[in-house]
């Protein structure tokens, strides 16, 4: 499945969620379709309770829709057994979050390493590619500092570089700037956007932050449980060049 | 990820440390407390284990345990010494006594009377004199916890510490003058009384005025004979009981089973080592999965199976039991160590009880580490964006 010459990392077709039941039941989405080709990166943007979250994690194959399809390059993982799908999203997701969620008692080598070591990778070369991804994001000589040892900025980019460790071909990030003031915001941005460059890796940013916006390569507005519109908002037709 | 689930662990310090503190803690009550009740049920038959010599202890049926001696004529020993089988045959007096100390007081000691001839009963070890200087008059042989302690001299200076009993000193039994010949170490009894030891002839001086003055006849069967056999015989011919040391040790300790509440005590208290161990540490370590909760849902959502991570709260549940268990047992190994030998409190460390408790702790940590892998197996890795 492609577009154009762009084969589509994710295509969300007809997704409905809801949580809850009867008065209680909260319908977080009301049939999304979108779609995200590999060397996009893609904004979704809305007020809060508009589903971001919903639609973020279900593309990153955390949380099950309750109707339509949801396919990451080409596969539809709701069908896989829950190991095989455990195991993929270990191979091909990187994430990004909001709080880091950096474990405080890890080095950041050591938390850089952590989707190595759950791939089965040995913890000394877990280490080395944890240090080269380090080095990549600006925090080379930081390998043995913890979490608490550095600044917010820091601390995004060490969370970065383990999401790009393992190279996934989605990453998947949660407002990764808005615990940042705005002059480290756009550097964690740039990195990101640096370092995600190529043709064989799609970025999914959760976010309220306009002050990122110019970053993304689409935006797609949601509302109520529905994605509103769709920018294209790079002159570059929506695909991240070199 | 098992060095990840380690640094996890070790790095939240006062966690880690209140873990092992809760199980080092459960550990000392549930070794302890046993080790205690081994040491007082132990002291119960010391005497018995004491006296390794003889095959069979020929008594009168009516004996319960071994501080019940209910005396025999002295032509029991006669009879015992005529039944087929039997290589010899001494008599054996036991029963109390009291010394009178130089300041008036009077303290009542365990005497036992050894046959004249051979001494058999006697102490294993002599720390001063020999054993056979009981054959010299008016001599008696002391224990050494009984020398230092109950038995010893008041000090010459007001508020000063006793003084423990020597060879060359002289004691007053019942109103009769007694020489010390000799200090001899043995198990401290169940009552933790003196012990005085002398020859059968002059124990029925000193002892209490009684008619039969025969409580046991201590027997070795001929090599060609089985205990069992020879014990039946004594039964048969002199209407006696007769019993080999280790029946006449469960005898003993059947009857202070029975008829004390030792054990139901020390129990009750092993149980509730159990349970406060358990509450405690499993409160601690849910706590520190809840507080790691959020993390081990990142592991979730990149990847990581239930299996990886249930291994990862297994290692560390076992390297908190591991390191706790070991705590609890050096401790108690220290205060066993220390206690070892007194007639005060005193403990028995064997290796039935170090593996079971080491058993209870295994469960503890186990049952710890169940729910908390529990708790992580419901959780949904979607929390992460919450």
């Amino acid at each position: 499945m492609t577009t154009g010459s762009f084969p589509l990392a994710v295509h969300c077709a007809g997704i409905t969620k809801a949580y809850g039941a009867g008065d209680t039941k909260v319908q977080a989405l009301r049939g999304v379709d979108l779609d995200v080709v590999a060397g996009e990166l893609l904004m979704l943007v809305g007020p809060s309770g508009c589903g971001k979250t919903t639609l973020i994690s279900i593309i990153a194959g955390i949380l099950d829709q309750d109707d339509g399809e949801c396919l990451l390059f080409g596969q539809n993982i709701v069908h896989f057994a829950p190991k095989e799908r455990v195991v993929y999203r270990g191979l091909n997701i990187g994430f990004v979050f909001q709080s880091f969620n950096l474990i405080p008692t890890l080095t950041a080598a050591e938390n850089v390493a952590i989707p190595l070591l759950i791939n089965g990778i040995t913890m000394a070369e877990a280490v080395e590619r944890a240090n080269a991804r380090l080095a990549e994001v600006g925090l080379a000589g930081r390998e043995l500092s913890l979490p608490t040892q550095l600044s917010g900025g820091q601390q995004q980019r060490v969370a970065i570089a383990r999401a790009l460790v393992h190279d996934p071909k989605l990453v998947v990030c949660d407002e990764p700037t808005s615990a940042l003031d705005h002059e480290t915001g756009l550097k964690v941005m740039e990195t990101l956007k640096q370092l995600a460059v190529g043709q064989d890796r799609a970025l999914v940013i959760v976010t309220h932050d306009a002050r990122i916006f110019s970053f993304a390569d689409r935006i797609a507005h949601m509302d109520d449980g529905r994605i509103v519109h769709i920018d294209a908002s790079n002159p570059t037709g929506g695909v991240m060049k070199p | 990820m098992w060095k990840i689930a380690l640094k996890m662990l070790l790095g939240e310090r006062g966690k880690y440390l209140g873990i092992i503190t809760g199980i080092a803690l459960a550990s000392v009550l549930m070794i302890q407390q046993p080790g205690i009740l081994i040491s007082i049920f132990s002291r119960t038959y010391s005497f018995i284990t004491d006296v390794a010599l003889p095959d069979i202890w020929v008594m009168d049926p009516m004996v319960q345990f071994i501080d019940d001696s209910q005396p025999m004529l002295d032509t029991q020993l006669y009879r015992v010494r005529g039944v087929q089988g039997v290589e010899w045959a001494v008599p054996l007096y036991k029963g109390n006594t009291r010394v009178r100390m130089g300041n008036g007081q009077l303290v009542t000691s365990n005497m036992l009377g050894l046959d004249d001839a051979t001494l058999i009963g006697g102490p294993a070890i002599i720390l001063e004199g020999r054993l056979a200087d009981l054959r010299l008059p008016d001599s008696v042989i002391i224990d050494e916890a009984g020398a230092k302690g109950r038995l010893a001299k008041p000090s010459p200076v007001p508020g000063g510490k006793p003084v423990p009993l020597k060879v060359g000193d002289a004691l007053e039994i019942n109103d009769k003058r007694a020489v010390v010949v000799g200090i001899a170490r043995a198990t401290a009894t169940f009552g933790s009384q003196p012990i005085i030891y002398t020859t059968f002839t002059r124990a029925k001086t000193y002892a209490l005025s009684e008619r039969k003055m025969l409580s046991y006849v201590l027997v070795k069967t001929k090599p060609e004979e089985t205990v069992p056999a020879v014990a039946q015989r004594i039964i048969r011919e002199t209407g006696m009981a007769a019993r080999t040391a280790h029946e006449f040790k469960i005898m003993t300790l059947e009857y202070f089973r029975k008829n004390t509440s030792i054990l139901t005590n020390f129990g009750f208290v092993v149980v509730v080592g159990f349970i406060v161990g358990a509450a405690v540490t499993g409160q601690i370590f849910y706590n520190f999965t809840l507080d790691n909760l959020r993390y081990f849902a990142v592991f979730k959502a990149m990847g990581a199976t239930d299996r990886m991570l249930q291994g990862m709260i297994l290692l560390q549940a076992l390297l908190v039991g591991f390191v706790g268990f070991g705590l609890g047992a050096g401790v108690t190994s220290i205060f066993a160590a220390i206690t070892q030998g007194g007639t005060g409190l005193s403990m028995t460390l064997n290796w039935q009880l170090l593996l079971g408790s080491a058993i209870a702790v295994a469960i503890i940590v186990l049952f710890a580490a169940l729910i908390s892998m529990r708790k992580v197996m419901k959780l949904e890795p979607a929390v992460v964006f919450k």
